[in-house]
């Protein structure tokens, strides 16, 4: 068992490594550097070889990697290209505001979409179920600003609920962003809900047409009991993937609806950078996301591993 | 699709007659019949629109600023007095045009080294997989963005970007949908036999990965569609003036609570294309067999 | 007991909706009871709806059945009628089922403890929960399961499928039933474990008078069990009557065939196999539903159905050429298979072979873990040109791991690969010139499996032939029809798909492909273990006929002992990949045999009620070999001592190289010295 966690924590770190080497050496394909992408046409002369200089673009490629490697392990994420702000206590801000959106949205989204998924699964076809996977597929399907338009039009100028965009600065308390950031949260719940529940409706039926639920039937065991007891079990591990996904796809990059609504969260942040041309920062925030997603995703593994019996003696009888 | 050898002759009534089936049983299912409904809408108002819309596109008329609906005007006009209804029509061409062309491309490079991994195995499918998972990793949208800014946004850009970018998930399900065939005793038995490797995947591997390689790229599509549209809502796309949904509903919006009609038109337009798409591909996938909602899509 | 039916099934018909909107019948006006104490027998090929029928006795049906018209009765009340609380209560209690495939019945996230607790909770009201530990404990006793403790705590993966089996049935008999049904309760097991479950369910059944509903398409697994049999065909019963009858003399002309189609181990002879396929189900003809298979049949017998009628031997038959039937003879197909005397010269011979699927990866040699124990080993073998070589042993035993090494695609760990004039075959497929690969051609198991889904009959047949003959157009053709006419299949399936044809079919065409390559050696793994029993006997008659119009080598791997015995000239016994025995057929099959030869051959259930198997050994799974000494060792019933744990036993030779691996001494193998022993 250590073992096995040992190697997919291996795996993982290798993943990361490569994301590194790939962002890095993307960066360095680019034509120019990092200074002649942010000063553009003021890259020459003394203002050029100065910003290299507090960049330290003067050295080798191999020794800035190994540098901006160090350093982010470190959690020292380097300067951004105008030479002043530290890149990690921005992005500490930064993340602190997409996780209380993400946890916003997550603490909605997750129980309701597996309810709803159950809910459909097991009456498959009936009107609940059409209706619901229908709307799923509106939801998932119609694109983020457009979702996130339509409750502004409605929420915001119809009903006059809530401010269209959010005007609480970056490094506010977390209090402060409420209710501003309701409408950005019912965006995310809505396109989370839809894709987590349609995950879990599918995963549903497949189990529920398995044999051992049919056999259950006929063991006499009473409906409700099959469900939650023999059903429920294997139906839901499948869930922790996607949840692990969602969680990801939350805290790296909803660029869209951070813009739509004025967030200042990572997503904004990455795209002010990118407008900016400023490379450094864009490096760390992608390694940082990456590292993320990586990290996520390996615990929902490791957690569905631990959960699901055929998989633990699997891996236990493979040694 | 070239899978077929010179003597493919011979097979043709029955293949054909289950792509005939599919084909019927994609337009029997109600969300088959819309999708491919909207889907042929769409491409054919792209083709023609430039001959059926009422107005120039960059046509401004300073007297009409963002006004109603009217019967000239159907949607009203925009910012700059424009007419929405002849930019809605317009708005999809580019985005249809460039994921039209990128998709396929996607699909078939990513395809090839799915199928090629899924038969090799060993380790450069370590190697390679181990770069698609550190791709998946980046923030999708990302180095798109990053491209764009530094390259520019026109099409010889665009085009390449998203489909080098779109093929690498695909790789990950065509390897998985491959190693399940190479499994199987046929390709042993092809293998037993002597076959070069080039003949098993073509007469034993591609035949059988096709049908998740078809219901991959309608998926793909109608998320490139939804990338693209984020990309020139966000600035990063079509530039002015060239009429773009998401361009239009980015516009739009600054001014909705002025005139909220003008973001419903490129909404609508936008929003119907993608899930008709999507309704197609879902409808493909259920009349292959392939049920794609039980997989992560993110 | 009072003698009402305890299930009384009467004119029950269930149907679907197809898709052109019409009602399809899968049950036709099907009447079966059974009474306390009685063991009845259902026995149908693929899609006689058997299965259907089983769980219509339950008052279940699967998705998209529905009841037309009819009653089924538990205890005088109908089943269909009933309410779902009242079902929940019969069901798993008074009326048990033992499902077909107990690996996926047994829910895969719940313990067997608390599965059997369960049960116990929902069907045991009599015993106070705190006890439900210890019942349970006492039911895995009773089924017979070692180290009940252990059980209860486990998953249901991380059992055998015989101890799976065995789980089903205690779980059932946790209800207390009176009627307990079956569902191909012993398929997909090996035989001999087979036929330990067949023995507890009979004793089970005496203990506490339950009544029994088998529904199996073996017929040996009928015989073994049931004093009364009903066949099933195309929805319908359509001979009911007791197993003496049924079994030996049947007044329907299908068991007749069925009967006659069934490899026997006392009969060298090759079956008959039944023409035809039966119909699809929901298929309704205006007349009986055999008439165009069957070989008595009149002009009335497609005019209208047949009524059922009682027959001179106590059963009950839909037939109107009962009485004929009774008398007419449909075992005169049945002939010798034609042996080659092996002429000397050898076709294949297999020098010290050791095989192993997994080999040490770079990290594990360096961190000094030994090699694992070979899948398989020591495996030294000649087949003659022309002659059959049958492998058996139960599944995990190696047989088809050689065959995957003699065809390339596993290589040796150790040993050489010779064909016919000497040459050493390159371990690898890739590595082999094509006149190498064209000697040697494979048929798989599973036609499904082994044919291209997406591929034509054409394009199957045309693979072999583009690669070693390079042939094209016409020339292509020509040779493909050629081909399907050798096995018996007729131009028209060119530019089918296999999804298009039946199983037998298919295999036919899987047999076209092997010897389109004019092989000198066939690889034969499992060939008819996927097919119904009436197809497996064309496919081996077909087998037989092409051995013998083209003088090729057989290598013929098999669970199924008669199955062998008809086809092989000699025999290889293996164990845990390691050979045990091996010779010509008739010494292999014959009085002297190694223990584990005994034993496979006791556990084979002959569809003869009088015929009783032996059991000897422990029915347990062993994963893998011993390192040391005899691999029979642990599950030897005539084990020495120490000798056989140490010393691999050596080679005895008897008459015409007949060779017994074993420490016992030759004359104390004799099955005649061996009951004494058994009797001391």
């Amino acid at each position: 068992m250590t073992e096995l966690i040992l190697r997919r924590l291996a795996l993982g770190l290798v993943t990361v490594w490569m994301v590194s080497v790939i962002i890095f050496m993307g960066i360095e394909a680019l034509p120019g550097d990092a200074c002649t992408a942010f000063l553009e046409r003021d890259a020459q002369g003394e203002v050029l070889e100065r910003c290299r200089e507090q960049l330290g673009l003067n050295q080798s490629a191999t020794q800035r990697y190994l540098a901006w490697a160090t350093g982010a392990l470190q959690g020292d994420l380097g300067v951004s290209a105008n030479g002043n702000t530290t890149i990690a206590a921005e992005v500490a801000l930064r993340v602190k505001n997409s996780i209380l959106l993400a946890a916003g949205a997550l603490s909605v989204g997750v129980p309701l979409a597996i309810f709803l998924g159950v809910f459909t699964g097991l009456w498959r076809d009936k009107f609940p179920d059409i209706f619901f996977s229908t709307g799923a597929i509106f939801a998932m399907t119609i694109p983020e600003f457009v979702a996130a338009t339509i409750i502004t039009l409605i929420f915001s100028i119809w009903l006059g609920l809530f401010p269209a965009v959010v005007l609480t600065p970056a490094d506010a308390p977390p209090l402060d962003f409420f209710p501003e950031f309701v409408p950005a949260a019912i965006v995310l719940t809505l396109v989370m809900v839809a894709h987590i529940m349609r995950m879990v409706r599918s995963s549903v039926i497949e189990v529920m047409t398995s044999d051992y639920i049919q056999m259950a039937q006929l063991k006499g065991v009473p409906y409700w009991q099959m469900v939650f007891r023999h059903a429920l079990p294997s139906a839901l591990l499948p869930a922790i993937n996607i949840v692990a996904l969602t969680i990801a796809w939350l805290l790296g990059g909803v660029v869209v609806v951070e813009v739509v609504f004025n967030y200042p969260g990572l997503g904004r942040m990455m795209i002010d950078a990118i407008s900016d041309r400023d490379l450094p920062v864009i490096q760390a925030i992608a390694i940082l996301v990456a590292a993320t997603y990586v990290g996520i995703n390996l615990l929902a593994d490791l957690l569905t591993i631990l959960l699901n019996p055929r998989m633990r003696t699997q891996h236990l009888r493979r040694k | 699709m070239s899978v077929g050898a010179p003597s493919r002759a011979q097979a043709r009534p029955s293949l054909l007659r289950r792509w005939g089936t599919v084909f019927y049983d994609v337009l029997s299912r109600p969300s088959g019949a819309i999708g491919v409904a909207l889907v042929l809408t769409h491409v054919l108002m792209a083709l023609f629109s430039p001959w059926l819309a009422p107005f120039d596109y960059k046509a401004m008329d300073s007297g009409l600023i963002l006004s109603g609906p009217s019967p000239e005007h159907w949607l009203g006009t925009d910012h700059l007095g424009r007419d929405v209804w002849t930019r809605v029509m317009l708005g999809g061409r580019e985005a249809l045009l460039v994921c039209g062309v990128a998709t396929p491309i996607a699909v078939l490079w990513g395809g090839m080294v799915g199928v090629w991994l899924g038969l090799r195995g060993g380790w450069p499918d370590e190697i390679v997989m181990r770069a698609v998972d550190a791709f998946l990793a980046l923030p999708g949208i990302l180095p798109l963005m990053v491209l764009v800014v530094i390259f520019g946004t026109g099409n010889e850009v665009l085009i390449p970007t998203l489909a080098f970018f779109f093929g690498i998930p695909v790789i990950r399900v065509v390897r998985a949908a491959a190693q399940t065939v190479v499994a199987r005793d046929f390709v042993l038995a092809a293998r037993a036999r002597g076959h070069p490797q080039r003949q098993i995947i073509r007469r034993e591997l591609l035949p059988n990965v096709l049908d998740v390689l078809l219901v991959e790229g309608a998926m793909r599509l109608s998320w490139m569609l939804l990338t693209f549209s984020s990309l020139s809502f966000l600035g990063f796309g079509v530039s002015e003036p060239t009429p773009d949904w998401g361009l239009m509903i980015n516009d739009a919006r600054t001014f909705m609570s002025l005139a909220p009609w003008g973001v419903l038109g490129p909404m609508i337009a936008l929003s119907s294309l993608i899930i008709g798409v999507n309704l197609m591909a879902d409808a493909l996938g259920k009349a292959l067999g392939i049920d794609r909602a039980g997989k992560a899509v993110l | 007991m009072s003698d009402t039916p305890i299930i009384d099934i009467q004119n029950l018909s269930i149907g679907f909706t197809g898709r052109s909107g019409a009602t399809l019948p899968v049950l036709r006006d099907v009447s079966l009871s059974i009474r306390a104490g009685e063991s009845i027998g259902l026995v149908g090929e693929s899609g006689s709806g058997k299965s259907t029928l089983a769980l219509a006795a339950m008052g279940f049906l699967k998705g998209g059945l529905r009841k037309l018209s009819g009653r089924v009765c538990f205890r005088g009340d109908d089943m269909f009628a009933r309410s779902r609380d009242e079902l929940e209560t019969i069901r798993g209690g008074r009326l048990g089922l033992i499902p077909q495939n107990s690996g996926q019945a047994l829910t895969p996230t719940m313990r067997i403890g608390t599965q059997l607790k369960e049960a116990l909770r929902l069907h045991c009201l009599s015993v106070p929960t705190e006890q439900h530990q210890e019942v349970a404990h006492n039911l895995l006793a009773q089924v017979r399961l070692p180290d009940p403790n252990v059980i209860l705590q486990r998953f249901p993966h991380e059992l055998s499928g015989g101890q799976q089996q065995r789980v089903a049935i205690a779980m059932a008999l946790a209800g207390e039933p009176e009627a307990l049904l079956l569902d191909e309760p012993t398929t997909g097991l090996d035989v001999t474990t087979q036929a330990h479950i067949l023995q507890l369910l009979n004793d089970l059944a005496a203990e506490r008078n339950m009544a029994m509903l088998y529904v199996s398409h073996d017929l040996g697994v009928i015989a073994r069990s049931c004093a009364r049999v009903a066949v099933m065909y195309a929805g319908q019963i359509v001979l009911d009557g007791p197993a003496t009858e049924v079994l030996r003399t049947p007044s329907h002309p299908y068991p007749k065939g069925l009967l006659a189609s069934i490899p026997r181990l006392g009969d060298r002879r090759l079956p008959v196999a039944l023409e035809g396929r039966p119909p699809p189900p929901g298929g309704d003809g205006e007349g009986c539903a055999y008439a165009p298979r069957c070989p008595l049949a009149e002009v009335r017998c497609s005019e209208a159905p047949p009524h059922p009628v009682p027959d001179s031997l106590g059963g009950i038959v839909r037939c109107f050429r009962a009485a004929d039937t009774l008398h007419a003879s449909m075992d005169h197909g049945r002939h010798e298979p034609v042996h080659h005397s092996p002429d000397g010269q050898p076709a294949l011979s297999l020098k010290d072979i050791s095989l192993s699927y997994r080999s040490l990866g770079l990290i594990d040699r360096m961190r000094g873990v030994s090699e694992p124990v070979p899948t398989v080993d020591d495996i030294d073998l000649t087949i003659a040109r022309g002659e059959t070589l049958g492998l058996v042993g139960e599944s995990g035993s190696g047989k088809s791991t050689i065959l995957k090494a003699i065809a390339g695609l596993l290589p040796p760990r150790a040993g050489n690969i010779c064909v016919a004039d000497e040459i050493n075959l390159p371990p690898v497929v890739e590595k082999r010139t094509p006149e190498q690969l064209r000697r040697i051609q494979m048929i798989f198991q599973n036609p499904d499996e082994s044919l291209n889904p997406r591929q034509t009959i054409a394009e199957i047949i045309a693979q072999p032939l583009r690669l070693y003959d390079r042939l094209d157009g016409q020339a292509l053709h020509d040779r493909s029809v050629a081909l399907l006419e050798t096995v018996r299949l007729s131009a028209h399936y060119m530019d089918r798909l296999p999804s298009q044809l039946s199983g037998g079919e298919k295999q036919r065409v899987a047999v076209a492909r092997a010897f389109a390559a004019e092989p000198e050696i066939v690889l034969c793994d499992e060939v008819t273990s996927a097919l119904d029993v009436s197809v497996q006997a064309a496919v081996l008659d077909l087998l037989n006929d092409l051995k013998c119009s083209q003088n090729t080598t057989y290598v013929f791997v098999s669970h199924d002992l008669a199955v062998v015995r008809a086809l092989s000239d000699r025999v290889a016994v293996l164990y845990q990949g390691r050979l045990c025995e091996y010779g010509p057929t008739e010494h292999v099959y014959g009085d002297v045999s190694h223990p584990y030869t005994d034993i496979l051959l006791g556990a084979v259930l002959e569809p003869d009620p009088d015929t009783a198997p032996k059991l000897c050994a422990e029915d347990v799974v062993e994963l893998s070999p011993p390192a040391l000494g005899c691999p029979f060792q642990r599950r030897c019933p005539r084990r020495l001592g120490a000798i056989c744990d140490q010393q691999v036993p050596p080679w005895q030779e008897g008459a015409d190289g007949h060779m017994i691996r074993c420490h016992i001494p030759r004359e104390e193998l004799c099955i005649d010295t061996q009951a004494q022993t058994a009797a001391e």
